[in-house]
């Protein structure tokens, strides 16, 4: 299969550069999209969601609770500010992020896209846990 | 002419400050690799923001309808400085070096009739300025317990400003921090984050603009500038505190070289002064014995 480049690059540091990647499928705000080779370009945002990073040897999965996406010459660009490793994240963590999410809710003067990001924070989240 | 024992005491002081200064260099020497290697991992992220954004811009056709955090709200009435400095002093000029760029620009713009309102990051830059400018100042931020330079820091700085921005309380942002070039030269700089200055307009070089925009284009921009925002400060936090670990190295590195001198000069005095004492009583005993 066709390989392309990816970047996941947070603030503080380059979180990850792979040049033999197959596919990603990221948590675009209108829904889960699936990139190739040979995408045109693009950009979008991330909702809270789960990265899937395909490549020949080996699936890498990362938690994302927001970020930016660029698709340029058979490049991805993820900027994020906040990405965790799924076999890094154990039962206590997803516990404190639901918590925090969940009380991000209960604020009186919650806007309507904030109270869907967050909801599908806790969605993610919970499936996680599940697992 | 001061005594033995003065001088003896005098000696000692010096020396243990020499061994506090040397301490502190060889602490911001250690601080100062670990804040040039975050700065360094930090530019990939704001660099690649800037492009992102630089390739939308390019795209907005109709100025009116572009978000005001690129074109700004059409007035420039008033003015919001952010300045960032450290929360520790012995760093030499790094502090003051910020004050002064600062306060040429906020004499600039009182000139002009504008009005001023002051956001100052970081203690020292608050206890220098709160005098003069006192009244100015609207907020007074400290990072005091982080240890680390961490993006959450940033970007309650950045939703600060886009939260006074959406009330309408300012026109024009800048912010201030030192650049950090070398570990003897960091350069003061400002620079103007609202509305967002383009520096690479000039440039003839043809952006790519068959982007495919999800959501569309308008609402990706309105929803990157307030982050790309909190990214400049980040950035800003990052060259500041290796700026500020530069310029504490070279300030104690002097200090240490001083103490040195001044050791050197004192031990010299000493001497002379223990030798004196000795030929003066030799002389007293010699002349004693001569007059028996």
């Amino acid at each position: 299969m066709d390989q392309f480049n990816l970047e996941i690059i947070s603030p503080e540091k380059s979180f990850l550069t792979k040049s033999d990647i197959e596919e990603v499928v990221i948590p675009a705000i209108e829904g889960y999209m699936g990139i190739l080779k040979d995408h045109i370009p693009l950009i979008s945002f991330l909702k809270p969601g789960i990265i899937d990073v395909r490549s020949k040897n080996e699936t890498l999965n990362y938690y994302v609770d927001d970020g930016i996406v660029e698709f340029k010459d058979n490049t991805l660009s993820i900027l994020t500010s906040n990405i965790f490793d799924l076999k890094e994240m154990d039962k206590n963590k997803v516990d404190k992020i639901v918590k925090d999410a969940e009380e991000g809710l209960k604020k009186e003067n919650i806007k309507d896209d904030e109270r869907y990001i967050l909801d599908q924070k806790i969605e993610v989240l919970n499936s996680i846990k599940s697992n | 002419m001061p005594s033995l024992d003065d001088l003896r005491k005098r000696i000692t002081s010096v020396k243990s400050t020499q061994k506090i200064t040397k301490a502190m260099k060889m602490v911001a020497a250690a601080k100062l690799r670990k804040a040039q290697e975050n700065a360094e991992k930090g530019r990939p992220y704001s660099e690649k923001m800037n492009n992102i954004i630089l390739n939308l811009s390019a795209g907005v056709s109709d100025p009116q309808s572009a978000p005001k955090l690129l074109v700004g709200t059409g007035k420039e009435d008033v003015h919001l400085c952010v300045v960032l400095t450290s929360d520790r002093g012995l760093c030499g000029g790094f502090n003051s070096n910020i004050i002064k760029k600062a306060k040429n620009y906020f004499e600039k713009i009182q000139k002009e009739g504008k009005s001023l309102k002051i956001i100052t990051v970081g203690s020292k830059g608050y206890d220098q300025l709160k005098r003069q400018y006192g009244k100015h100042i609207i907020e007074n931020i400290s990072f005091k317990e982080s240890k680390n330079i961490n993006y959450f820091d940033a970007a309650k700085v950045g939703n600060l400003i886009i939260e006074k921005f959406q009330n309408e309380e300012f026109d024009f942002c800048t912010i201030f921090f030192n650049k950090f070039k070398n570990v003897i030269s960091q350069i003061p700089q400002a620079q103007q984050i609202i509305p967002l200055e383009n520096k690479d307009k000039d440039k003839d070089e043809k952006l790519e603009s068959n982007y495919e925009f999800e959501p569309d284009e308008d609402e990706i921009l309105s929803n990157l500038l307030p982050k790309n925002i909190s990214t400049q400060i980040f950035k800003a936090m990052l060259e500041n505190s290796a700026s500020e670990q530069g310029s504490r190295m070279t300030a104690m590195d002097n200090a240490t070289r001083n103490a040195g001198d001044l050791v050197d000069k004192l031990t010299i005095q000493y001497n002379r002064s223990r030798q004196a004492a000795i030929t003066k009583e030799l002389i007293e005993i010699i002349s004693g014995a001569e007059s028996l």
